[in-house]
């Protein structure tokens, strides 16, 4: 067989270089779409904490029940929907596809479970006079940086469990592979990781006291 | 940091990292209500999330078993962006005290 043949054969892979962290293009490709995200969130939490410190009214309106009690089990939620998404990547691996795909939906479920907490988030402080540039308690800004950071972080939730249901879908057909799984999964976990900020610096730094 | 990923399967491995996790954030919400200073208490909250970040990196983003190089190519340079952003805090502090420099 001649060298063009053999290319041809093998694909366009015998043509090119090897990916330089032996890893697919896919994956490297998620990984940079995850560090530009963080640079975004890190952006967006700095912008915060310079509005928080150069207000001397900034609210701290956040009591243990229901706010501070429903952000607990948000992160309990998420956390646990990182854990069911590493049991997706792992039976993805080993091709048993029912149970691929019920990891995936208990991921999906979670992840809703934790829109609608975050939803009823929303609509309490809105119900207690929040706006983007209005609150009964001090700066303006506050309603406009904590609708910013929590509505991004919420869209990436929905995303992800958008995302997370065509893959499903095309898994479940054959046409979506393993690794298609753990990039959604690369994205998932670092929703995950957004929050583990989000929570100390919006939420717990902010808490009613008595 | 190997090269391969491992070949034990099973979620049952990363049991101990979720935990690990779970308790973290306690951690955080105590010390939310420990009574710290403002100053010591977002250092505190700040140390807590970015170990609770890094064994989420590490083992549920499985960075521990991709090549050092990749490592090293990436989270370096995504926290030296991270830091630059900081140059803003004088600013901030500035208007805090209403001074124009």
């Amino acid at each position: 067989m001649s060298e063009s043949n053999q290319s041809m054969a093998l694909g366009h892979s015998a043509a090119m270089e090897p990916s330089p962290y032996a890893i697919p293009s896919r994956k490297l490709a998620m990984w940079l779409f995850i560090i530009s995200d963080a640079c975004t969130f890190g952006a967006l939490l700095f912008a915060y904490g310079y509005l928080r410190t150069a207000s001397p009214d900034w609210p701290t309106p956040f009591k243990f029940f229901p706010s501070i009690l429903n952000v607990v089990i948000m992160t309990v939620v998420l956390i646990t929907s990182s854990l069911t998404m590493l049991g997706a990547v792992d039976t993805s691996k080993s091709g048993e596809k029912s149970k691929t795909l019920r990891w995936l939906g208990s991921t999906m479920a979670l992840g809703t479970i934790f829109a609608i907490l975050h939803i009823r988030e929303w609509a309490g402080l809105i119900h207690e006079g929040v706006r983007l540039f209005e609150n009964p308690w001090g700066s303006s800004l506050f309603g406009a940086s904590f609708f910013s950071i929590t509505g991004l972080h919420l869209l990436h939730v929905i995303s992800g469990v958008i995302a997370m249901a065509v893959i499903a879908r095309g898994y479940s057909r054959g046409s979506l592979s393993a690794g298609h799984v753990e990039s959604t999964a690369l994205y998932w976990h670092f929703v995950d990781i957004v929050w583990m900020f989000v929570v100390p610096l919006v939420y717990l730094m902010s808490i009613a006291r008595p | 940091m190997g090269n391969s990923a491992s070949g034990k399967r099973g979620i049952g491995r990363y049991i101990p990292v979720y935990v690990v996790l779970l308790v973290l954030s306690g951690l955080q919400v105590f010390l939310a209500y420990a009574r710290l200073d403002r100053n010591r208490l977002l250092a505190s909250m700040l140390a807590v999330a970015i170990f609770s970040a890094a064994l989420a990196i590490m083992y549920f983003m499985h960075m521990a078993q991709e090549r050092r190089s990749f490592f090293w190519s990436l989270i370096p340079a995504t926290i030296f962006v991270l830091l630059m952003m900081n140059m803003i805090w004088s600013d901030s502090f500035r208007l805090l005290h209403m001074r124009p420099f």
